[in-house]
Formats: C-alpha cells, structure tokens, sequence
C-alpha cells in the first residue's frame, strides 16, 4: 500500500473529516452549538463529489498535459445515468402517477420508454453504466483527438466544443432526459429515502470514501511507470517517441479513466443536490473546476482536492453574502492564480520545504518544453 | 393612357340591378368609353337617390379613367360629396373641404353654393360595397403603372370570383407586360375559386398560377377541392414544380443567411485571429470585447440621441470608429497588465483571459443591467431587396459588405503599412526583429490593439442583427475559435473560408436538423477535419511567438 | 571502399543501413536530393556538411519523424523504415539523439534511464511492472558508463549542459540499440568533456553501430572513423578524415577547417 507522506494526510483529512461532520449531526442535539446542520452536511459531500471531479482532471492534466476544459461533460453524463435512475425509482409517486414513464414524459406526450431507458429501474444497471457512459463517449474522443495529435490549445478549444455541444442538446425537450428542466423530485435511492438525515450523512461518507479510494488509485498510477511515462510524455512528447513510446496510448487510458472517475462523481453528486439538469455541461463550469485544480496545485492529486473544496467554500460563501462580487472573485482568481501562484498552494508549501515533490509541478522547464512542441 | 372626360350627357337605362347586373353594366360602361366621339359624363350617376343607380354611378366613375374619380369616391365615402338639390342637367357637384367648397369635376374652388341649393350625397350600404370594390378597381385603371400593380396585385391576393369580369376588362386595357401577368394571375385565381369555367379554362389558369412560384399560390392550389381529374393532374404537377422552386429559392435563402453569418464570425473571428497567429495568444475574454464595441454602439446612440438628436441616422456611422478606439484602447490596457506576463504559455493564457472574461461580463451586467440594450438600426440600413423568390434584407447586406471592407482594409494594413511590416516581422522571427531594432513589446501591445479594435468593430455590426446584452460575447466566442481553427492560424484567407465555410454549413444544417444538432455537427465535422489538417486550412509557417 | 565492392555488399544483405536515393522537399526546397549512403554493420561514421546540408533531415528520414518523396531506407535485411513510424523503428533498435539535450526534466536520472530500458512499451506494462533486479543491476551499469552514479536521485533539470548529453547518451545504450544516431553530440562542451565524449562513443561503437553529426573536426579526427561529406541534400565525398580533408570538392564547399 501507499505509505508517503502525501496518501497518510490526504486520506485522514477527507475520510476524518467525513466522519467527525457526521458525528457532529447525527450524534449532537439540535440546539447545540457543535451540531453541524443537515445543509452543511450536503454542501460537503457537493464538495467531495466536485474534488472529485478535480482529481480526474488533475489526473489528465497535471500529469498528461491534456489541458481539458470540457471535463464538466462526464461529470454530467454519470450525474444524467444516476438521474435517469432515481427518476425510474419515483415509479408511480410522480405528479402524473405513471410507474413507469417520468413525469417529464408524460408531460410531452410520449407513450412509452426510449429503449435509451431501459434497464434504469435497476440500480445494479445504472450504476455500472455511470462509470460506461462517460467512458463510451471518452474513448472514440481521446482516439480521434491523439491519433491527430491534436494538442495544446486545439485540442481544449475542441473539449470545450464538445461540453457546448452536449449542452445544447441536453437542453432539447425532445432527447428525453427532461430537456431545460432537468431531473428532479427524486425520492429515494436503492430503496432508501433520499429526505432523511441518514442518507445525506451516508452519502456524504460514501463520496469521501469513493473520492479516497479514486485519491488511491490516482496516486498510485502516477507513482507508477506508467506515471513516469505520463510525466515524460507531457513534458517531452516527441522525445517519448524516439524511445518507443506510443503517447497516444497512454494518453487514451489516463483519459478514459478520467472520465470514469469524473462520471462515478457525477453520480454521486446527483442524489446530494437532487437534481439534474443541462447546466451542469455549461462550458463555464468545466472552465472553473481546471481552476480549482490550479489553485490547489496540478500535478499533486491533493492539490485538486484541496482547491475544489475551498474555492467552492468560498463561491458558497460570496453567492449568499455578496453575489454581485462572485463572478469579479472567480474572476480574479483566475488571473492571480496563474500570473502568481503557477504551482498552487500546495506548490507554495512545497517552494518552502526542501524537498520538492518529484513527479508534480512542471514550472518554467515544461513551459519552455511546451512552447518548443507549439513551434515544432 | 389618360381619359379626359368630356362634357355631355347621355341617358342611362333606368331600373334597378344587383351587383351582377351592375358590372354587367360597368362593362357596357367600359365598353362604351372605349368608343372615340361621343363620352358620356362619368360624374353623372353618382348623385343619384336611387342606391342602386347611385352604385352603378360610382363604379361609372371608377372605370372611367377620370383623375378626378379618386378624390370624388373619396369625398362621397367621407360624406363630403354635395350635389345640386334640383334636378339640373349638368349635374353640379361639389365637394366640401376645410377651406370651402371646389367643383367635384374640376377640383377648382367655387363660391360657396347658398345650402338651401345643396343636399349631402349619403351612402348607403349597397353603395359602401360599390365604394370599396371602386376604389380598388381604381387603381386598375390608374395613370400610374406602380398603383395598378398594386391593384392587381391586391385583386389576386383576394381571388374574388366577383371580379372576374373587371379583370377582364383591365386585361383588354393593359400594355405593361408586368401588370398583365400579374392580371393573368388574379384573373386564373378568381377563376379557380369560382369553380367555373370549362376543364380547359381551369387548366390553362393552373398554369398561368403555377409560373408564380410562392407559398400563397401553393397554398391556393393545394385547397382546390373536388376537380375532375385532367386538372386535379394539372394542379398536382403545377404544386409539384412550385415546390420545387421553393425549394431552390430557401435554398439560395439559407446560402444568403449563411453568408451574412459568416461575415458577422469573419468579423469576430479576426481579431482573434491576429491576436492567436502572431501571439500565440487565446484570449477568452475577445468574446468580451465584441461586447464590448456593441455596448459602445448603445451608448453613442444615447448620447447622440440627448445631444445632437440630428445625427440620428449617422448614429452607426460614429459608433465604427467610436467602437474600435474603445476596444482596441481595452485591448492594450489587457496586454499590457496581463498578457504580457504570460508569453509562451497559452495554456496559462487561456486561463487567465477567461477569469478576465468572466470579470468583463459582471462589470457590464453592474454598470448597465443584466437585460437587453435596445440598439436602433438606421433607416438607410432597413428595408429588403426582392430577388425574385429570395428576399435580401438590407441590414444584413450592409454587414457583408462592412467585414468584406474591414478584412480588405485589415490585409491592406498589414502588407503595406509601417506597423504592418513590423507585425509580420514579429510574427515570423521574434528575436530577428527585435534585433533588427523593431520594439516587440510596442508591437505586440499594438496588434493586441488591433485585434480587439477589429473585434469592437463586430460588436457594432452584431449590435444590429442580435440582442445587445452582457452574454453577448459568449454566444459567438466558441464559433470564433472554430474559424480560427479550421481556417488555419494567422492567415487571412483562412478566416475568411473557415468564417464563410462555418456561417454557411450552421444555416444549411439548420433547417434539415436545428440549431442544436446543427453545432452537434459542425463539432463533429470538426473534430474530423482536424485530424487530417491539425493546423488548419491554411496553416501558418514560421514560429508562434515564443517566450 | 569501391563502388562495386558497395553494391556487392548490398546485393549480399549485410549493410545495416541502407539509403537509396532518398528525395525530401519541404515546400520545393529540396532538403534531400537522392541521397544514398550505406552502413555497415559495427560501423562508425562521422556526417559532416555545412547548415542545411541535410544532416538533420537525414536523421529525421531513418528515424520515421519524415517521409521522404522517393527513396527506401533499409535497415537490416529487409525492414523498409519508410513504411514504420517513430515508436516502431525505435523499437526496431534505432536510437537518436538530439541536438538539443532532450531530457526528461522532472524525472530523476534514474527514473530517465529506467524509462529508457528496452522491453515492453505498452501501457499495460507499464502499469503493473515493478522493478526487477535484472533492471537495478543494468541502471547501475548505464549509470556507471555515464559517470552519474551519484547523481541518480536528482531531477534531470539540476543537471549540467554536459551532464545532460551524457544522460541522453546513457537513455540510448540503454534502449540497447543496434544502430545510434547522434545529432552533434559535443556542441557546447569543453574540451575535456569532448575528449571524454570520444573515448565514450568509441566504447559504444565496440558493441554498436553508430553515426554521428558533427561541425567540430577536432572531434571528427578523434574519433578516428570514416567520414561522409553531405552537401545540398546529397553525399559530396566519402573516405578517411585526411582523404576528404585534402578533396578539392569538400574544400570548395566547406573551406576545410
């Protein structure tokens, strides 16, 4: 198993984390000032859904150099699967009260269910095809896209089309996935009630659990050869090659499993926020989760995590106190971020302690790397 | 062909008609014109008491031709007609204006007749009908070809089986082949919707119809019911070949719509073409800009409109410039203090031009609200041109016409001007240039400059044909980047097919698959065409900038 | 040697390397212009020519990075490199180096030459693999010949220009190939690090074909090997270092330094 330093931290913040929250709203009386309401409880396991979406990019980005800005798209396609599946699971307590067609359906006049839908009433379905569908869409993608060796800003402009494209589609009434408005209402999962206070705790675990096990799993890869490979191909594609390489392969397998990983978040964040609608392809929002992977340092797994997580504490925190100054913060994020903090926060403790993290950080050497693959 | 009615009289057969009977006499009354020598008074009729006399008389007066037959229905269907209260021979009519009475005949003013001589001339409603077809019929007999056009053109839009017979005689009468086609065409649509006439009447007005290639004779033919078979074949075959040039006008429609498209991305789409080509730069935030220029437009506009409210219709004519000056001024206020830091890394860059993307929208959204701006168009730039099927809206000629001039004067900047060599230098060999004496930081913070100025200037021609709102930018940003994509970076020419290629492949899809499925494909096609030419159509050769 | 002896040696199938008139035009600059060169197996050559004699494109045609328009490479008996790219002639056992020291910079250089070992490339490999025993003992091998023992745990950025060649050296012979291509391997160098150079490629050469690049003929004599004189796309002159020093040709061309 992974004993460094890095995994032992990373994994008793999230998973410690994760269980004193639920002990301090399961366990505390409701008046109390150490009880930890049920909204908060939620609003961390969106979080822990949304590291770990970062933790799939920084995984294709920080370690591949494949800069995504359309992740947000397997994020949404695992969400629309786990959607698609509590939808089934309101069976006959809908509005319309058809056990089988969702309400959205019968609103528009269909009579029966797209073959697409089929097999939803089975959470032992769905929840395979969260992690399939994300992984079907990457995979023809990443091929096309290395194969062409398609790089650099091409190839996000090209990510960013796809996302944009998802999204207007999504939106269609006539696509059956409830067009503008989404999926909502849902009412339990796997048999258990999605209003009670359990569940929401229970899933918040569960997202620190699957985001640890993802943290696992990624660090693992990356301190592989397999990582080393990624490393050399992001900095020094050409020259990976002349030692025998194919970069499109390693690329491909980085990529799909990303978006795996990214859909496994979708899903889990789905029943946390009940609810799902084609906002979630929005160019903008695969845009801002790279910028979380920023903040916390890319190229350290625990980077991402720990931007996802504050700089979602603080978009919560402006859009109730100060909306009119989120989009001006985020924005400035962006920019402070990448003319003054080009390794992150982590890369700041990092800069600090004698020993810098190996296998992370490209700096000015991959920058300089990259503008000479630009040129060549 | 003029009438000039001549003075005398003659006696009408008295007796009363229905409206049949009543153009059954018009055409005698027609008829009897046409004969040199003895005319009749046209005027003689419409002071009658009797309803049915008194219609008889107006459509008299219609069909004469007389130049004074217009203002005298007029006068009569306002209740300013006045006849002499005792039967006199000539008739005397008078109608009454603001500034006194004139001769209904002559239009010249005239004592004021004493009232006890003079009785109102009412209508009644027979004689409201006969007003209405006579003013129409009016026209067709007018000395003006443009208002008989529009007569006849009105004729066929109603496809009064009643007017069969006028249309006739206006058919007799008419030279101007135009007119009498478009005659032909209300007469065939008369017939049909009468349901009269032989087989080989209806026949031959089929095909009269279906030389006339729009929806609204497809629509008449298709609602012809019940026909014998000869000419239920003639109608289907005549719907068969209308659909078919349908079909080729929408067509030549969407080629047009795909145009002008793809001159509003070309706009867009160059600026940031010059900023990615000789920067190596990808700025998020240019959807921004053109924003930006359209914001600009809204507010000369307004100033105009509470300082010099006599400009009005210059008013796009000062946002031009106004608008470049804005936007390049910005372009260089963000080249200096944050682009410029980010040099050879464009991954970087792309980052940061979005946070200042998002930063530009809110400051927009604080300063003029979250809604639409309303943004007028000048008169000179409303309106259409017909082309035969196709209609040309003129707002979107302009704009055309404006990105072909823009590109035009961009090009000719580059290859000729001082700045020009030097941004060609600088694109191709940085260091060389600089060692050769040419200030690469001016020079970047100029073509910066110019890029976004280029950009403002779309935001102008955008604020004419789409909503002018803080989103604004964001709707074209990604078409922007596929331009510069597919047209290959930093060459002029391909912005030009990449913007034309994309604007014309939207509107094609579009119809066949809709708006979303039609992006779904230019994405997909995309994604293909990359894969066989990574650096676009015509890629660039040299260096992108490097650090 | 003659050219009839040349032909029967190709005709015999026991070159190593073989171009046959190999054309390569970038935008009707013709880069390559029937170039034709043989190599025999074991062999050292020295590739000199003035800038854009064809030196580099030369490395790019056998490497797979270029097509050429008309030609076959020939590698071996029978290979057609022109039909391969990139990762299969690497495979294949054709080894390049840069001009430039193309290193890995974040990696250690340990970590650079363990990448480098010949054996599987495939990404399954290399998700599982661990490293063997028979690995470590070859890394400290590579490691040894490179002089860098003791610095196999630093990042490859920290290391010198000098140091940098020799790593990139050391990720060559660690790809075991039977043919290495060195682009101007002491540009930038001092002379005892030139020196040293040599006397490495001269030990690499005892067990590998080699073909090597180079402007500096002081470098050029010490290897002591023949020599091939490129000149506008095409070989100008062939033979021992003095033979093509004193050809009239190759001094017109090149002002013979």
């Amino acid at each position: 198993m992974l004993r460094d330093k890095l995994t032992i931290v990373t994994l008793s913040c999230i998973l410690g984390g994760a269980l004193l929250l639920a002990a301090l709203n399961l366990l505390t009386p409701g008046a109390s000032a150490a009880h930890i309401a049920d909204f908060i409880v939620s609003l961390v396991g969106k979080y822990l859904c949304y590291a770990i979406l970062a933790l799939a990019i920084d995984l294709v980005w920080g370690y591949a150099g494949i800069l995504t800005l359309g992740h947000g798209a397997f994020f949404a396609l695992g969400g629309y699967c786990m959607g698609m599946y509590l939808m089934r699971e309101i069976g006959a307590r809908g509005v319309y009260a058809n056990p089988i067609l969702p309400d959205f359906m019968v609103f528009i006049g269909w009579k029966e269910l797209p073959w697409y839908w089929q097999g939803f009433d089975h959470f032992w379905f769905a929840l395979p095809m969260t992690m399939l569908v994300p992984a079907l869409l990457a995979l023809p993608f990443g091929w096309f896209a290395f194969r062409s060796r398609v790089s650099g800003v091409y190839l996000s402009i090209i990510t960013q089309a796809l996302t944009y494209a998802l999204m207007l589609a999504f939106f269609r009434n006539d696509m059956g996935f409830g067009g503008n408005n989404g999926m909502t209402d849902f009412k339990d999962i796997a048999g258990i009630s999605l209003n009670t206070e359990t569940t929401s705790v229970g899933l918040m675990i569960l997202s620190a659990l699957v985001l640890s096990i993802a943290f696992l799993i990624a660090r693992g890869m990356t301190r592989s050869r397999f990582g080393k490979v990624l490393i050399a191909v992001r900095d020094a594609e050409s020259r990976t090659r002349f030692l025998g390489y194919r970069p499109e392969s390693y690329k491909l397998v980085v990529w799909v499993l990303s978006a795996v990983i990214a859909g496994i978040g979708g899903a889990l964040y789905v029943p946390q926020v009940g609810i799902i609608n084609p906002s979630e392809f929005a160019p903008g929002n695969s845009i801002e989760a790279v910028i979380w992977v920023a903040v916390g340092g890319r190229g350290t797994l625990a980077g991402a995590i720990l931007g996802a997580v504050l700089v979602n504490l603080g978009k919560t925190w402006l859009t109730s106190a100060l909306p009119e100054v989120w989009l001006f913060a985020i924005g400035g994020v962006f920019i402070l971020v990448t003319l003054f903090l080009p390794r992150g926060i982590i890369g700041l403790f990092a800069a600090c302690s004698p020993k810098a993290p190996v296998d992370a950080q490209p700096g000015a050497a991959a920058a300089k790397s990259a503008a000479r693959e630009i040129a060549g | 062909m003029s009438l000039v009615p001549r003075e005398g009289r003659y006696a009408l057969p008295r007796g009363s008609f229905v409206a049949a009977a009543l153009l059954f006499l018009l055409a005698l009354c027609v008829a009897a014109r046409a004969d040199e020598g003895d005319k009749p008074d046209p005027f003689a009729d419409i002071s009658a008491t009797t309803a049915d006399v008194e219609a008889r008389g107006v459509l008299a007066l219609a069909v004469s031709g007389s130049p004074r037959a217009a203002p005298v229905i007029a006068a009569l269907r306002d209740g300013k007609l006045y006849a002499w209260k005792w039967p006199r021979p000539d008739t005397p009519l008078f109608i009454k204006t603001d500034s006194g009475f004139v001769d209904a005949r002559t239009g010249d003013p005239v004592d004021t007749p004493a009232p006890v001589n003079l009785r109102k001339v009412i209508s009644s409603d027979t004689v409201r009908g006969a007003i209405e077809t006579a003013e129409g019929a009016l026209d067709l007999f007018s000395p003006q070809p443009a208002s008989r056009r529009k007569a006849a053109e009105a004729l066929y839009q109603s496809a009064d089986p009643g007017a069969l017979t006028l249309l006739d005689k206006a058919l007799a009468q008419e030279q101007d082949p135009g007119i009498l086609r478009v005659l032909r065409e209300a007469k065939a649509a008369s017939l049909l919707k009468s349901g009269s006439g032989s087989d080989a009447d209806r026949i031959a007005a089929v095909h009269d119809l279906a030389a006339r290639a729009d929806l609204q004779t497809r629509n008449l033919l298709a609602s012809l019911q019940g026909q014998p078979p000869t000419v239920a074949a003639a109608v289907a075959s005549a719907i068969t070949d209308i659909d078919h040039t349908l079909q080729l006008w929408g067509l030549a429609e969407n080629v047009y719509y795909g145009i002008s498209l793809g001159a509003v991305l070309l706009l867009a789409a160059t600026g940031l073409a010059i900023t990615f080509g000789v920067m190596g730069v990808i700025n998020m935030a240019h959807g921004e800009i053109v924003m930006v220029g359209a914001y600009t437009t809204f507010v000369v506009q307004r100033l105009i409109l509470a300082f010099a409210p006599a400009l009005e219709q210059f008013g796009l004519l000062i946002a031009v410039p106004a608008a470049f000056l804005v936007a390049a001024l910005l372009g260089v206020l963000i080249e200096r203090t944050l682009i410029r830091f980010l040099y050879g890394r464009p991954l970087e860059t792309l980052l940061a031009t979005w946070g200042l993307s998002l930063i530009l929208q809110q400051a927009v959204r604080s300063i003029f609200g979250p809604t639409n701006q309303d943004v007028s168009s000048p008169d000179w730039m409303s309106g259409a041109l017909q082309l035969g099927g196709l209609t040309l809206t003129i707002n979107r000629l302009w704009i055309i016409f404006f990105a072909l001039l823009v590109l035009g004067a961009l090009m000719a900047t580059l290859r000729w001007g001082g700045l020009g060599r030097s941004i060609r230098a600088v694109t191709q060999n940085r260091r060389m240039a600089a060692a050769m004496g040419i200030r690469t930081p001016l020079i970047d913070a100029l073509t910066f400059g110019l890029g976004s100025g280029i950009a403002g200037m779309a935001g102008v021609a955008l604020s004419q044909i789409d909503n002018v709102s803080p989103n604004l930018g964001q709707n074209y940003i990604i078409d922007s980047f596929i331009v510069v994509v597919v047209g290959g970076v930093g060459n002029l020419w391909g912005t030009l097919l990449g913007a034309m290629i994309l604007g014309v492949v939207d509107k094609f899809v579009e119809p066949f698959a809709g708006a979303v499925l039609a992006k779904i494909l230019v994405l997909v096609f995309l994604i293909l065409f990359i894969q066989r030419r990574p650096r676009g159509l015509f890629p660039l050769k040299g260096r992108v900038a490097e650090a | 040697m003659s050219d009839a002896a040349h032909t029967s040696t190709v005709l015999s199938g026991n070159s190593l390397l073989y171009l046959d008139a190999v054309t390569v035009s970038f935008d009707g600059f013709k880069a390559l212009n029937e170039l034709s060169l043989i190599l025999e197996p074991g062999e050292m050559r020295a590739v000199i020519g003035p800038n854009g004699a064809g030196k580099t494109t030369m490395m790019d045609v056998i490497t797979g990075r270029t097509r050429p328009d008309t030609g076959r490479v020939v590698f071996g008996d029978d290979v057609d490199l022109t039909r391969l790219d990139e990762p299969a002639i690497a495979r294949l056992g054709i080894g390049r180096k840069f001009q430039r020291p193309t290193v890995f910079e974040p990696l250690s250089v340990h970590d650079n030459l363990l990448l480098s070992l010949a054996g599987d490339r495939s990404p399954r490999f290399a998700l599982w693999t661990k490293e063997t025993p028979t690995e470590r003992d070859r890394l400290d091998q590579l490691l040894a010949t490179i002089r860098l023992t003791d610095d196999r745990d630093r990042p490859a950025a920290d290391l010198s220009h000098g140091q940098k060649q020799w790593l990139e050296i050391g990720m060559l012979l660690a790809q075991e190939p039977r043919l290495l291509l060195v682009d101007e391997p002491v540009a930038g160098m001092s002379d005892a690090e030139t020196e040293e150079t040599a006397e490495l490629l001269r030990e690499i050469n005892r067990t590998r074909s080699v073909v090597v690049v180079e402007h500096d003929m002081a470098f050029v004599r010490a290897l002591g090997v023949n020599v091939t004189v490129l000149h506008e796309g095409s070989v100008l002159a062939e033979g021992s270092i003095d033979a093509i020093q004193s050809d009239a040709r190759v001094i017109e061309v090149y002002l013979g330094r």
